[in-house]
């Protein structure tokens, strides 16, 4: 009965997406105020009507419902209640609801958070975001029903993949989903005013919050993923370049583009095209990421139920979407005007320059993923492209580019001077400089590339502090916490993000070259040291979980004779699957992590065990969600929320006539 | 008297051998040659596993990652350099067992394309901003009244970063 | 104007790509050996470890070398179709026992059938190595020069044998 509901719910709101996605529109280009009235209380009835269907199978989850081919194939009776409950987006068909639900979710936000957007916009933007939920929710009814009944009804469920049954699975898959789906309303953004043909500082001033808020989620995300695959796969890897990490990636590197370019535009409103287009891309690479996942097209450890026929519609959809959006880009960009001029040195021009990196590097990471498919459709071989193409492409680029995060907060906004960018920073890029050579001598191994990590990292944090420093020198008169405090909040936003990224390559510099692995032969009593820390095999038991059996290792810590912590790694074997996992034990603390792994019993009570000794490596997560906050602060900034002063100003009459 | 002194004897000796036993005894790394094995692992993670096609060879427990490892750590043994045995893994399973992908004609755009697009895309930006400068030069001035408008305009557009 | 038009240029070539791309399988490996010539090989044979089997041997004719195990549930569902081709004497078809136990080996055949003139046991998986063995089932098509002209990577279907395999072998029969 509630799976009715559910799926009634999700009938009507596509329907109501169908509305949203149409009538407003219209009214908008007819002037028609009545049509352009409806968006937000039709766009609120989706919202509505997904949240319901959404509910629905959680509920069906949540109480064994294994009349529905979705729970019977990801669930079971056995499993602990918060797994039951994230396998609703466990599936394909799942997280397809997941996705809707979020885009529904931006709608609303939309809705509330638009006071100051003249009605012929808002029901422009709020039409376009209406037709991308009919593509979402058209693609589950037709294709991928979570509402699908099983009949007769499975006794038990299948079970959710073991590698699925952990807090990872709770949190990263909403977190990305927010960010991905956030960047819808940035692209809606970006067509409205195409449509309109009005393009201004206006329009990138809406646009920023948005845009960031959707960034910050997409970061987290991201840094969820990576340290869950560290910690539950295993053998303690955390990127592996994989199509599917690269599908998240590629939004997120247009997003971090975009949110500067919206800068260079509110600022000047200039290069609006440009930042249209990246707009455009963003949500593009979202949707691409997508097709990437779902169509089979490529082979990925995350790929969902790879069926060709789903990818021949999503990909329908993407040629719908994007291809309509540049292709209204291409009819209505160059009617926009210029904006006003900057010097070729100057704080825009380095944020543009920021933007070529970024761009580049979303094309490589691209053209890295999808190169095997290029050359197996033009039939010249099967080639694969992994970790070693993207580090040996992806570093470089970046080390640019973290280099000139450093350097583009001191360039004065229209016009600066290199003379006077090179006396103000010197000191601080000695200083860089010097620790990077530094410490790797200090710790006995060093390279050109752990040197160059470590100096911009250091730089990147140090120009942070650089930055305050000279701006308390600056502003005379006041005392200097004065000075800190009235510091607009988007300016503090940029320095922890930028503070974020600086420990974020710190600590992969130092993960990649000082991490130590050790793999031991080790029966009851004996002992090992790795890294400084000894560790004493105290022997496995067996062990019943829920769902699970499962070999528990013990093992006992310790420095300089202290004992710090026991470790408890295991080898569980998943009954219903029959799926065997490797459960890391780890000891975390800001410098190191300690990860402890059982391989395979050799013989009488003998254990093959792997002890990694990690340095620093929590600081890339810790980075990432530095970042975050970064992006929380800026779009939190006064500006945003004060009321606007004008109607005249909003109704976005173009700064420059041309 | 004897066998009592000869039972103590034994307990004592017992007592301290246990003792040293348990603090002494360092557990033995899981292969003969850890200094091999280091090098069987660096060169298995730049192989893909056939069976487990999303993994390192390094990483994967398929059976025939297994077994190509072996042959990895035999073939490093007899001393054959790395590149002998990355051909080695070409010739039978072709350039899709490489997760680095050979410099060859078809690779030209994949591994030189991200480079010149960088170069490329600098340039426009510069010649763009040049171009900007001139355009805006060519542009009359604004009168006072439309100065002042423009001023207050601006104002409003916020002075953050 | 042009300009403008790039991006939307781009994706489209993009979109082609990707639309090609859906009728492709990225988990298959061609191999590199098809052209050039058989790996070696001198295996006992399965029924009579007296015996040896090599490639060598076989120069002359056109011979399918089939690699299967008893472990492998995807042999049983090619098998008859084997069975059936061997009946018919248009190619001779040699197994490669791949990472198996001998008896199991020979209890499989006897429950199954023995489309096999020879079946070459490989148990260290060495000689599967050499011809770029990933996955079980595979077959290989060897000429008379003793070249591998075609891979068939998965069981062999009617289908596939009729479409691509039956017609090469005419034509290397022939030359």
């Amino acid at each position: 009965m509630i799976t009715e509901i559910g799926h009634f719910a999700l009938i009507l709101a596509l329907v109501m997406a169908l509305i949203q996605g149409t009538l407003p529109l219209i009214g908008s280009l007819r002037a028609n105020a009545r049509l352009m009235a409806l968006a937000k209380p039709v766009a609120r009835g989706q919202f509505l009507f997904v949240v319901i269907a959404f509910g629905c199978l959680t509920y069906a989850f949540a109480t064994n419902d294994f009349s529905l081919v979705n729970v019977a194939q990801n669930s079971n009776s056995k499993m602990p209640m918060q797994y039951k409950i994230s396998a609703v987006w466990g599936s394909h068909e799942g997280s397809l609801l997941l996705w809707a639900l979020m885009l529904a979710f931006w709608t609303f936000a939309v809705t509330i958070y638009s006071r100051r957007l003249p009605e012929e916009m808002l029901s422009r933007i709020l039409s376009v975001m209406g037709l991308i939920s009919v593509g979402f929710i058209s693609f589950m009814l037709f294709t991928s029903n979570p509402f699908d009944r099983l009949i007769p009804a499975a006794l038990d469920g299948r079970d959710l993949n073991p590698l699925l049954q952990d807090i990872g699975m709770i949190f990263h898959p909403p977190m990305l989903y927010m960010g991905y789906v956030g960047f819808s309303v940035a692209f809606s953004f970006a067509i409205a005013a195409l449509i309109g043909g009005k393009l201004d500082a206006t329009w990138a001033r809406w646009s920023r919050p948005w845009t960031t808020v959707a960034w910050l989620f997409l970061t987290i995300g991201i840094a969820m993923g990576s340290w869950w695959a560290y910690y539950e796969l295993g053998w303690g890897g955390w990127w592996f370049w994989d199509p599917v990490e690269n599908a998240s990636f590629m939004p997120w590197l247009i997003g971090t583009a975009l949110i500067h370019s919206l800068a260079v535009t509110e600022k000047r409103g200039s290069f609006k095209n440009w930042t249209v287009l990246l707009a455009i891309m963003a949500f593009s690479f979202s949707l691409l990421g997508t097709f990437l996942v779902r169509s089979g097209v490529l082979t990925s450890v995350h790929a969902f139920a790879t069926d060709p026929e789903r990818g021949v519609y999503i990909l329908a959809f993407l040629i719908i979407v994007i291809g309509g959006s540049l292709t209204l880009f291409a009819w209505r960009a160059p009617k926009v005007g210029l904006g006003s001029a900057f010097g070729v040195i100057s704080r825009e021009s380095f944020l543009l320059l920021n933007n070529v990196i970024l761009t580049v590097a979303a094309a490589s990471v691209m053209l890295g993923t999808l190169y095997p498919l290029f050359l197996d459709s033009l039939g010249m071989g099967k080639i694969s492209v992994g970790p070693p193409y993207f580090d040996a492409v992806f570093a470089p680029l970046m080390a640019v580019g973290v280099f000139l995060l450093g350097v583009g907060p001191f360039a004065r906004w229209k016009e600066a001077s290199l003379a006077v960018l090179a006396k103000q920073l010197w000191p601080w890029l000695l200083v860089s400089v010097a620790i990077g050579v530094f410490i790797p001598l200090a710790l006995g191994k060093w390279s050109a590339p752990v040197m160059a990590g470590i100096g911009l990292g250091v730089w990147a944090v140090l120009s942070t502090f650089a930055f305050l420093v000279t701006r308390v020198r600056e502003t005379s008169g006041v005392g200097v916490l004065t000075k800190l405090r009235t510091l607009p909040r988007s300016t503090w936003g940029m320095l922890f993000a930028h503070f974020g990224i600086g420990i974020f390559v710190l600590g992969v510099s130092f993960v990649r070259t000082y991490e130590v692995t050790s793999e031991m032969r080790m029966q009851v009593g004996e002992t090992t040291t790795v890294g400084g820390y000894a560790f004493r095999f105290l022997g496995v038991e067996g062990v019943t979980g829920p769902n699970y059996e499962s070999s528990r290792g013990t093992l006992e810590v310790t420095k300089n004779g202290k004992i710090l912590t026991t470790l408890h790694p295991e080898k569980r074997m998943y009954t219903v699957q029959k799926m065997p996992t490797t459960e890391a034990a780890i000891d975390t603390s800001i410098w190191r992590d300690l990860f402890v792994a059982l391989g395979e019993p050799v013989g009488n009570d003998e254990w093959v065990v792997r002890i990694q000794h990690r340095p620093l490596i929590v600081w890339i997560w810790a980075g990432c969600l530095i970042m975050a906050f970064g992006g929380l602060l800026a779009a939190t900034d006064r500006r945003y929320r004060l009321p606007a002063p004008r109607r005249e100003m909003a109704s976005g009459q173009a700064l420059t006539a041309n | 008297m004897n066998s009592v002194l000869s039972r103590l004897t034994f307990v004592l000796l017992s007592f301290c051998f246990s003792f040293s036993f348990a603090y002494a005894v360092e557990a033995m790394p899981a292969s003969d040659d850890p200094v091999l094995e280091k090098r069987v692992m660096a060169l298995s993670d730049e192989l893909r596993c056939l069976v487990c096609q999303n993994q390192t060879l390094a990483d994967s427990n398929a059976d025939l990652a297994i077994d190509l490892r072996n042959q990895v750590r035999a073939q490093l043994k007899e001393g054959k350099s790395e590149r002998e045995i990355l051909d080695y893994m070409v010739k039978r399973y072709g350039d899709f067992v490489l997760y680095r992908p050979p410099v060859k004609a078809s690779t030209y755009v994949l591994w030189y394309g991200p480079f010149i697009l960088l170069i490329l895309g600098v340039i426009v930006l510069v010649i763009k901003l040049r171009q900007r400068r001139k355009t805006m030069d060519q542009i009359p001035a604004l009168s006072a009244e439309e100065q002042a408008r423009a001023a207050s305009l601006l104002n409003d557009t916020g002075r953050g970063e | 104007m042009h300009r403008y038009l790039l991006p939307l240029g781009i994706f489209v070539a993009l979109a082609i790509f990707l639309g090609v791309g859906l009728k492709l399988n990225p988990r298959e490996v061609p191999s590199p050996l098809v052209g050039k010539a058989a790996p070696v090989f001198n295996l006992p044979q399965l029924h009579d470890s007296n015996k040896t089997i090599a490639p060598e041997n076989l120069r002359g004719k056109v011979w399918l070398l089939n690699v299967w195990a008893s472990w492998c549930a995807s042999c049983r569902e090619e098998h008859p179709v084997l069975v059936e081709l061997s009946k018919k004497n248009i190619v001779s078809i040699y197994g490669l026992n791949y990472k198996d136990k001998r008896e199991d080996g020979l209890a499989w055949l006897r429950e199954f059938g023995n489309p096999y003139v020879a079946s070459a046991y490989d148990n260290a998986g060495q000689a599967g190595i050499d011809w770029g063995v990933y996955g079980v089932p595979e077959t290989f098509i060897i000429d008379k020069a003793g070249v591998i002209r075609y891979k068939h990577i998965g069981p062999v279907t009617p289908k596939a044998l009729e479409e691509k395999m039956l017609p090469l072998i005419k034509v290397l029969n022939n030359e």
